[in-house]
């Protein structure tokens, strides 16, 4: 191949990929001006077929070609994803899911990259887990609830606290503060014996056993080192790395967390993406979590129709859902809305207001019997004046 | 860079986050005239997205998004910073 043939197909109004390929198959073969004109004429032209026609409906070939296969898939899938023994939910549910932009997904989860350093070895890898696994108090030592003297009793177990690489002092200083500030729980002190390790917590009323039992509970159970949200965390190697998944998912404090990759690291939940990572990232978790879902129950539609649903859902700025509260509630027009779900309620806030319907969409125009402007009904006679002074 | 956040992390450098790009106000008049479209008609990020405070664009920018495409290779994308909307 020459170096004009190589510049003309940098410059001719191709996608990036086709010019990639065409440019590494032609690579070091011999080619005749005349062929290279022909190959590159029937390129474009194979192009210009696989290009949508203008006044194409894609929105509804999208919907049938994503709704056709899910009619295949399971309705109840809960299982074990491959991926060490975390549960997530896959098929139907999920993908339901994703199209109505839950704010939390039922299960959510990540997968927690490591910087070199720490992806290298497992004892590296604990480390961090330890710092993103929520733990409880009750996993640091004994809690003893003592109904003569009306208090409970955390005797704190010095190897523990030196294992997960946190010291008696912090988690002695942390529970009483998590719990006020946690369970908004506040009638008890708290004293700390650093010598000894231990923690004793006095509930105000000294009468009660029922606060003294309310109080051994949150103590027991207040959250002392990780982070809140992450019950659980799995410690994986893949490809020669170590990885973190997670039950549970919180990316803002994750990525606060020292040895974590903050590149690679994701979520499945979608809105925790596009308020940490921004809307554009958003987008891309939406194409990904629904291929992904699909891909894992052995469909295949293509990611165009993934990529034009997810698109709609970002237009506006923030991750909308399809349904009544996102896309089909906010289309402009009246007797659209009204098709769609809870017809009453559309008609009689639009005559309330006063609304006036164009007649421009799909449904509109089937409502009132006029052609529909797509396709070959979207095309108007334009006459040009010629010869006119 | 994102407020809370650690200094090192940029939301830029995440894999799933795409090139973003301020548009002159020159590109903005050609990418309008090309679509014969006006400027309320392009998508919309709102101007809290932490990708727009990353790049320091301001509402009313005009924001170019050079995106990873699965089927083009390479797509281009754009998008008007506006204020989010009080809910």
């Amino acid at each position: 191949m020459e170096e004009w043939m190589e510049k003309q197909i940098f410059e001719a109004d191709l996608p990036d990929k086709t010019k990639i390929d065409l440019t590494n198959y032609l690579f070091g073969k011999n080619v005749s001006e005349e062929q290279f004109n022909q190959i590159f004429k029937q390129v474009a032209r194979e192009y210009e077929y696989t290009r949508i026609e203008p006044a194409e409906a894609v929105g509804v070939i999208a919907a049938q070609s994503i709704g056709e296969p899910g009619t295949q898939m399971t309705m109840r899938t809960f299982h074990y994803a491959g991926v060490a023994e975390i549960n997530v939910t896959l098929g139907l549910p999920r993908l339901i899911e994703i199209m109505d932009a839950r704010k939390t997904p039922s299960t959510p989860t990540m997968t927690i990259y490591l910087t070199t350093e720490y992806a290298t070895s497992r004892d590296r890898a604990r480390e961090v887990s330890w710092q993103i696994e929520a733990a409880p108090l009750h996993e640091f030592g004994d809690i003893i609830t003592d109904m003569v003297e009306m208090q409970v009793v955390v005797q704190l177990n010095r190897e523990v606290c030196d294992r997960r690489k946190i010291s008696v002092g912090d988690v002695m200083e942390k529970a009483p503060k998590k719990i006020r500030d946690r369970h908004h729980y506040r009638d008890f002190e708290a004293e700390e014996e650093e010598k000894t390790a231990t923690l004793t917590f006095y509930p105000k009323n000294r009468e009660s056993y029922q606060n003294l039992f309310q109080l051994a509970e949150f103590v027991r159970n207040v959250i002392v080192q990780g982070i809140d949200d992450i019950e659980r965390v799995v410690v994986r190697k893949e490809e020669g790395e170590y990885i973190l998944y997670t039950e549970g998912s919180n990316l803002k404090d994750v990525f606060e967390v020292a040895g974590v990759d903050t590149i690679r690291t994701r979520t499945n939940n979608i809105a925790e993406i596009s308020e940490v990572l921004g809307i554009e990232a958003g987008r891309n978790a939406i194409i990904d979590e629904a291929l992904s879902t699909l891909r894992e129950q052995g469909i295949s539609v293509d990611v165009r129709h993934i990529m034009l649903v997810s698109d709609m859902m970002c237009m506006e700025g923030e991750v909308k859902q399809i349904g009544r509260h996102g896309i089909a509630g906010e289309k402009e027009s009246v007797l659209s809305r009204a098709a769609f779900e809870v017809t009453v309620n559309h008609l009689l806030d639009a005559a309330v207001a006063n609304e006036v319907d164009i007649l421009q969409g799909v449904t509109e125009n089937v409502i009132v019997g006029q052609p529909i402007q797509l396709g070959t009904g979207d095309v108007k006679l334009i006459a040009k004046p010629i010869n006119q002074e | 860079m994102v407020m809370g956040m650690s200094t090192t992390f940029n939301v830029l450098d995440h894999v799933m986050v795409p090139d973003h790009q301020i548009m002159s106000e020159e590109e903005v008049a050609v990418l309008l005239s090309t679509y014969t479209i006006t400027q309320d008609q392009l998508p919309k990020m709102y101007h809290d997205d932490p990708a727009v405070k990353s790049i320091g664009a301001n509402m009313g920018d005009v924001v170019k998004i050079t995106r990873k495409s699965q089927t083009a290779g390479k797509a281009e994308s754009y998008r008007l910073v506006v204020k989010r909307p009080k809910k």
